[in-house]
């Protein structure tokens, strides 16, 4: 969670500065989830994230150095600088890529389960994580009920942090999630998502059930972005949540809570770890060169095609 | 000689690759029955493991075949109507075909997408009879038109072993041809043309079922001009090595290709040999209308698609220039 949230502090001065362009949706206040539940993952689970994805990423194991440079527009990025924020991807580690389209890593998250147990991989899981904006997306439901119909190992996770970029939840989605998903068959619970032991003992609970071939599981975990939907409302001056609010969410931050059940050295060296982690992972992304821009569609295809240049 | 038809190529295709490669499996709608004829006897042959009968979610299970590409499988994806497409473009313009770059080249979602019944299906009406194909060209998607039974197998044999996403139409008016095969199938590369008739006066490129109309007309123009016939069998990757070369030698040109006019195919071969080939006469589109939508009467059906006489038409324009 320090990781993480370290990171994302380190991102928001370089928004600003400039060194990473397009900005960047924060995840600070939402640390539990991503650690809660990749607590209980192996390097051959499979997560899809969303827009909002460090925290899973860096929670599945990505290289903090090489997330970091993605996020400088780095060759040695993640993604090669290709990705950025909202695409930061590591397939050798299960990470199936953070995603722009809200919702659209549900169904991709089926796919690797159903593949999994094609190819007779049958302890493995796959991870779908999305907010509550995505309970409105049809294609996220279509996934439930696939992997319900199919049985598969999926854990859908919805971090419903009561905002749908400035819609409160209670204006955009009608009916309560856990029921929602029950409906289709998932195995539903919901948890405070601002304690990360009690995410840790739901997602230990629902993965295993998933290893176990107990059908695909739905969490909701009730978490709070402690900033904006994107570091751009803040340049905006737009604000659309009560202070009082905000206040209160701060007040059950959930590295505060985890701090205070640690000894005060062990949380020290925890800090004094992150802090080193950190300078490396800056100094790394600072020193990594870009890339040419003659190469600029590099990837594109992974067969060939002679691509016409645009003039 | 034995006698292809159109469907058991792309079904034989299916077969051949499914007993070639185990990673290969297909998705889609009453596949198991093989409502189109496409997919007949695979679930029989290979397990409904492996040809899997989906609900009617088509974004989730377009967007489900990317993941499984990604997770090592081959999956094919089958649409039963080609306005299907408009509803998962995000999933495959998106995510499937931007997958590659977006990771670095981490991983590629090698998915085929077949759009059997593609164009008019006469008296099907709007929501049934587009041929969207200039679509995916548009956002880069490998897209095969392919125009002979021959041509159906072995570009769907390419499709499904190449490491990207690759679409696949089958033009409802072909669905009931037949070829004679001499020899043996093999696959054809994509973004390889064929010249199905040489000629010197004026080049014709013409796609999917409009490439036996254009035969028929070059055949029936024959006293009056040499006319070459080319398909470009995918139109996208385009085999401009070809079409340049006939274009230049010829210097006159008409496509004809049953997309909308604005941003169609034609467009692109038009606007490309007017840049390149050194054409002698401006060229001539035959397409939809702009914008066009398909009238359920047959008569408005067929007045809004390219044919024979507009073609004639078009061939005689650029030649008297």
């Amino acid at each position: 969670m320090r990781l993480i949230r370290e990171f994302e502090e380190h991102c928001l001065e370089m928004a600003v500065t400039g060194t990473i362009v397009g900005g960047i949706h924060p995840y600070i206040g939402q640390e539990a989830v991503a650690v809660g539940v990749s607590a209980h993952l192996r390097k051959d689970d499979v997560i899809t994230s969303t827009h909002r994805g460090h925290g899973h990423v860096l929670a599945k194991g990505a290289d903090p150095k090489r997330a970091l440079a993605e996020l400088y527009g780095a060759s040695t990025g993640l993604n090669r600088g290709r990705g950025g924020s909202m695409h930061a991807a590591d397939v050798g580690l299960g990470i199936y890529g953070a995603n722009g389209i809200v919702g659209a890593g549900a169904p991709i998250a089926v796919g690797a389960a159903w593949a999994a147990r094609r190819q007779g991989r049958d302890q493995q899981v796959a991870v779908a994580y999305f907010g509550d904006g995505a309970l409105s997306q049809g294609v996220v439901l279509e996934a439930f009920n696939l992997a319900a119909l199919w049985s598969l190992p999926v854990l859908f996770v919805c971090e419903n942090n009561g905002y749908a970029i400035s819609l409160p939840v209670d204006r955009g989605l009608a009916g309560d999630p856990v029921r929602r998903a029950a409906g289709f068959g998932l195995t539903a619970a919901a948890v405070d998502g601002m304690d990360v032991e009690a995410v840790a003992e739901a997602a230990g609970r629902a993965v295993a059930a998933c290893r176990a071939g107990r059908g695909p599981h739905f969490l909701e975990c009730a978490t709070y972005r402690f900033r904006g939907h994107h570091t751009v409302e803040h340049l905006m001056g737009i604000n659309y949540r009560d202070e009082a609010e905000v206040a209160s969410w701060t007040a059950r931050d959930p590295l505060a809570r985890q701090r205070a059940r640690l000894a005060p050295a062990v949380a020290d060296e925890v800090d004094a770890e992150i802090a080193a982690l950190i300078a490396e992972a800056v100094a790394f992304a600072g020193s990594s060169p870009g890339s040419d821009p003659r190469d600029a569609l590099d990837y594109l295809y992974a067969g060939m095609v002679p691509t016409r240049p645009g003039a | 000689m034995p006698s292809l038809s159109y469907i058991a190529a792309l079904n034989q295709a299916l077969r051949d690759e499914m007993a070639r490669d185990e990673r290969v499996c297909i998705f889609g709608e009453d596949v198991c029955l093989g409502l189109t004829g496409i997919t007949k006897g695979l679930a029989e042959a290979h397990g409904t493991g492996r040809v899997v009968d989906t609900p009617l979610s088509e974004q989730a299970f377009t967007s489900l075949a990317t993941g499984a590409a990604i997770a090592g499988q081959r999956p094919v994806v089958e649409f039963q109507i080609p306005s299907l497409l408009y509803l998962v473009f995000e999933q495959i313009a998106n995510q499937a075909h931007k997958f590659s770059l977006m990771t670095g080249g981490q991983a590629s979602v090698p998915v085929t997408y077949l759009v059997p019944g593609s164009g008019s299906r006469s008296g099907m009406a709007g929501q049934h009879s587009d041929h969207p194909y200039s679509l995916l060209a548009h956002v880069g998607v490998k897209t095969a038109v392919p125009a002979t039974p021959s041509d159906a197998y072995g570009l769907l044999l390419s499709a499904i072993r190449e490491p990207d996403p690759v679409a696949v139409f089958a033009p409802t008016l072909l669905m009931g041809t037949s070829e004679e095969i001499d020899g043996d199938l093999d696959a054809v590369p994509l973004g390889s043309a064929r010249t199905h008739r040489e000629g010197t006066d004026v080049t014709v490129v013409a796609v999917g079922h409009l490439v036996p109309v254009a035969l028929q007309v070059a055949a029936d123009l024959a006293d009056e001009a040499s006319v070459e016939v080319i398909d470009p069998r995918t139109v996208y990757p385009v085999d401009w090595e070809t079409l340049g070369k006939s274009i230049s030698r010829t210097g006159r040109l008409v496509v004809i290709d049953d997309s909308n006019r604005m941003c169609g195919f034609g467009a692109e071969i038009a606007a490309t040999a007017a840049e390149e080939f050194g054409l002698a006469v401006p060229p001539k589109r035959v397409s939809r209308p702009d914008g066009a939508v398909i009238p359920y009467a047959l008569n408005l059906d067929h007045a809004l698609l390219p044919d024979a006489l507009e073609l004639t038409e078009a061939i005689r324009a650029v030649l008297r220039r």
